[in-house]
């Protein structure tokens, strides 16, 4: 291993113990001048308990405003391998699959240009090459665009849209996450590339209701696989599970979020009208439960983290929608187009569709966007008697 | 002459990464297993099987790294191999026979076997000092810390449910935190320091003004200069003037530290998903092991895991418990900080007199 140059002993100490070590890692890269005063700096920060990063500013590639953020060092003097230490997000492959190939073809690039170091992968799902000057920017995605490869997203524009693992290696997937993924990536590489809303706005894609990839947490649009039809059951599996130990009353009856689940000791009987495919079951005991065949998606909006008004959580939107392929997913690309038109006309700078949708009442949003309400959007009514009545109510009396 | 300039070409195409076995068997899978912490089998319509293998990984990787799993991939698996939204790396196999020795090469090179079933998966985390400008703590370091403490919950399967750990270091939660069974913040508890000289020259005023969601900051003369001035009182220290303005400093030294969240998640299994609430509302940057965050989260746990009943995540064990039971069993003191006073903070009161006086 190379030596370093400045000595690290509080970083050294993360070396230790049994789970993998994050400085081992930059240390393997230590041969570049770059790491080794990217490590030397963390030394600081770790002495003195702050960040040494000072605020990003404006670089890319021409023609894009996206998908490089510039990253400097307020201690470029005495670390002058990371005055420029740029991060550069490439959009990976839906569901995250690689080959080896693939794989070293990326280092390769990111060797010859820049640090080595890496996140496999950012929060929003790019593979995330940590720290390059300035003049590479535009030598790495030339060199990124010939092996096929793009950036993805940063900014106020439509982030990386991510997906889970869906029908390439799930049985639960009700719609093809992966498709979905890479379609509506493609479809809108313009707003992917070029940032003209008012702030980002994020596609995630799950294939059932367990939503691997958090959608409903962390997406403006979460697209959460479901089914209409029953739930299909295998009544002998159901009983190699019982004999296997689980006890199916305390187990799956009594944790049965609406309590259709029935057990008598030789049937499971499910009131598949009050099923509200929160997936227990199913996860429990995937060899003798399913979901339904007659398969689609429920669309939410809004979610969100803190940053500015409060977390949000998303809102059911589109209660079920069908999700095939064949459509080109015209559907959603048609709600998405109506939001982005209302919210890019009247959101706020730095207003997420969530907070936007809050401070223009969720009805009025409605009726802007041609949806209209169903009670699947609410817990409940609203208990408060303050409505603002439109001249329509009258219209029944005048006829 | 020239090439021509690529652009807007997307990423590549997912089918050409997929091994023939799920090719073979896309949307036709039939159920799953899981043979052993961290291993699992999925077996298709047609009797196809294909093993997963699950390490561990930092997130944070070097290519030397990324180059060993490409080997390691191509020794055992064809060279297929996908990552985890948790940041674990995956390898997929179709010969049975190739799991052992995968592993122990895996386990060999320092990466762990787990983070399956009933287990702490990987925690997601944020970048920390290691390449963020307004993070209050750091992130690697932290999750290093706890993780070599609660190593053996990735590497096991020995809880009552799955178990989400993660890490953010401000705020703007890159890795949307406040969804976890724990949930660990990196909090600024001072508002910023207003840099009068240099905030004419870099920032504009209005913008500045309208980013603060509290109405604390106000145009100000300062030594003749045009600034800004902030209403201390009224700063919740979200940081959202500092990412417009770099004249108003946000990180401190000093104050800053790490708040711990709990019993969050986004599955819709049994309960609907929820936020991660406030358990420890501030605790000291204290590298490079922060034991006092390595042992809160460890104690929350150990109380969890001996308490809580089968398939019960955090949240829903808390919440069948009480609260108030809660923060008993886990020792952990309640404050005036614990109650909300943000917007819609009285949903949150009780307004029953349902209580536990036990």
């Amino acid at each position: 291993m190379t030596e370093m140059k400045r000595k690290t002993p509080l970083l050294d100490e993360l070396e230790k113990g049994p789970w993998p070590s994050f400085v081992k890692e930059m240390k393997k890269e230590a041969h570049k001048p770059i790491v080794q005063d990217a490590i030397g700096q963390l030394e600081r920060s770790y002495e003195e308990h702050i960040s040494h990063w000072k605020h990003g500013g404006l670089v890319g590639v021409m023609g894009y405003g996206g998908g490089v953020i510039g990253r400097y060092s307020d201690l470029a003097d005495e670390f002058p391998g990371v005055r420029e230490f740029h991060t550069f997000r490439v959009n990976q492959p839906s569901g995250w699959f690689y080959t080896s190939d693939a794989l070293r073809t990326l280092c390769d690039i990111w060797d010859k240009h820049g640090s080595g170091l890496t996140n496999m992968h950012g929060s929003t799902g790019d593979v995330i090459f940590l720290g390059g000057s300035t003049e590479s920017i535009e030598p790495i995605f030339a060199d990124l665009t010939k092996e096929n490869w793009d950036l993805g997203g940063s900014g106020s524009n439509m982030r990386t849209p991510s997906c889970c693992v869906g029908p390439a290696r799930c049985e639960w997937a009700c719609y093809d996450t992966l498709d979905a993924c890479y379609n509506i990536t493609q479809h809108w590489q313009d707003e992917l590339h070029r940032p003209f809303f008012p702030y980002k706005y994020k596609f995630k894609f799950s294939g059932c209701p367990n939503d691997c990839v958090a959608s409903i947490a962390r997406s403006d649009c979460s697209v959460i696989g479901t089914w209409r039809d029953d739930i299909r059951v295998d009544q002998a599996k159901v009983k190699e599970y019982v004999s296997n130990g689980v006890d199916i009353v305390s187990e799956i009856c009594d944790l049965c979020p609406t309590r259709c689940i029935e057990w008598d000791g030789s049937t499971l009987d499910i009131d598949n009208a009050n099923c509200v495919k929160c997936m227990h079951c199913i996860n429990v005991m995937p060899k003798a439960v399913k979901p339904g065949t007659d398969r689609g998606a429920t669309i939410l909006i809004g979610g969100k983290a803190p940053i500015i008004g409060g977390a949000l959580l998303c809102s059911v939107f589109v209660p079920f929608l069908e999700m095939d392929p064949e459509d080109d997913y015209e559907d959603l690309k048609e709600l998405t187009d109506a939001i982005w038109d209302l919210w890019g006309e009247h959101g706020k700078a730095r207003e997420r569709t969530g907070e936007f949708i809050q401070r223009i009442g969720m009805s009025n949003f409605l009726e802007e966007i041609g949806l209209e309400p169903v009670p699947e959007m609410v817990m409940a009514p609203r208990s408060n008697p303050y409505i603002f009545f439109d001249d329509e109510i009258f219209e029944n009396e005048e006829e | 002459m020239a090439d021509e300039r690529i652009t807007d070409i997307g990423p590549p195409h997912y089918e050409q990464f997929l091994p023939p076995v799920i090719k073979d068997n896309y949307g036709k899978w039939d159920y799953h297993e899981i043979l052993r912490p961290g291993v699992m089998v999925h077996v298709g319509e047609t009797g196809d099987k294909l093993f997963t293998v699950r390490a561990g990984s930092p997130r944070l990787l070097a290519i030397t790294t990324i180059r060993l799993f490409a080997d390691l991939a191509d020794k055992y698996c064809g060279g297929y191999l996908r990552f985890t939204s948790r940041n674990n790396v995956e390898f997929l196999l179709t010969e049975e026979s190739n799991i052992d020795p995968l592993i122990k090469d895996l386990e060999a090179a320092g990466y762990p076997i787990g983070g399956m079933g009933n287990a702490i998966s990987n925690p997601v985390h944020t970048q920390g000092w290691v390449h963020c400008h307004s993070s209050a703590s750091d992130a690697s370091g932290v999750v290093k810390a706890v993780m070599d403490e609660l190593m053996p919950y990735f590497t096991e399967m020995k809880l009552p449910a799955k178990l989400r750990v993660a890490y953010a270091c401000c705020l703007n939660m890159c890795g949307a935190v406040h969804c976890s069974d724990i949930a660990i913040l990196g909090v600024h508890t001072r508002a910023p320091v207003i840099e009068h000289d240099d905030l004419p020259k870099m920032c504009e005023i209005p913008t500045l003004v309208a980013s603060c969601p509290t109405g604390a900051i106000r145009p100000a003369t300062v030594d003749g200069k045009h600034s800004i001035e902030i209403v201390e009182e009224q700063c919740m220290y979200c940081g959202n003037c500092y990412t417009v303005c770099p004249a108003v400093k946000i990180n401190n030294a000093k104050t800053d530290g790490v708040s711990i969240w709990v019993g969050g998640k986004v599955s819709n299994a049994r309960v609907a998903p929820k936020f991660s609430k406030l358990a420890v509302p501030y605790l000291p940057n204290n590298p490079p092991r922060w034991p006092e965050v390595v042992d809160a989260v460890k104690k929350i746990v150990e109380v969890y895991a001996a308490n809580a009943r089968k398939h019960e995540r955090m949240g829903e064990w808390i919440e069948r418990i009480g609260w108030p039971k809660f923060f008993a069993l886990t020792e952990i003191p309640f404050t005036k900080y614990h109650i909300d006073d943000f917007k819609h903070a009285g949903e949150t009161f009780t307004r029953t007199a349902q209580l536990r006086h036990a």
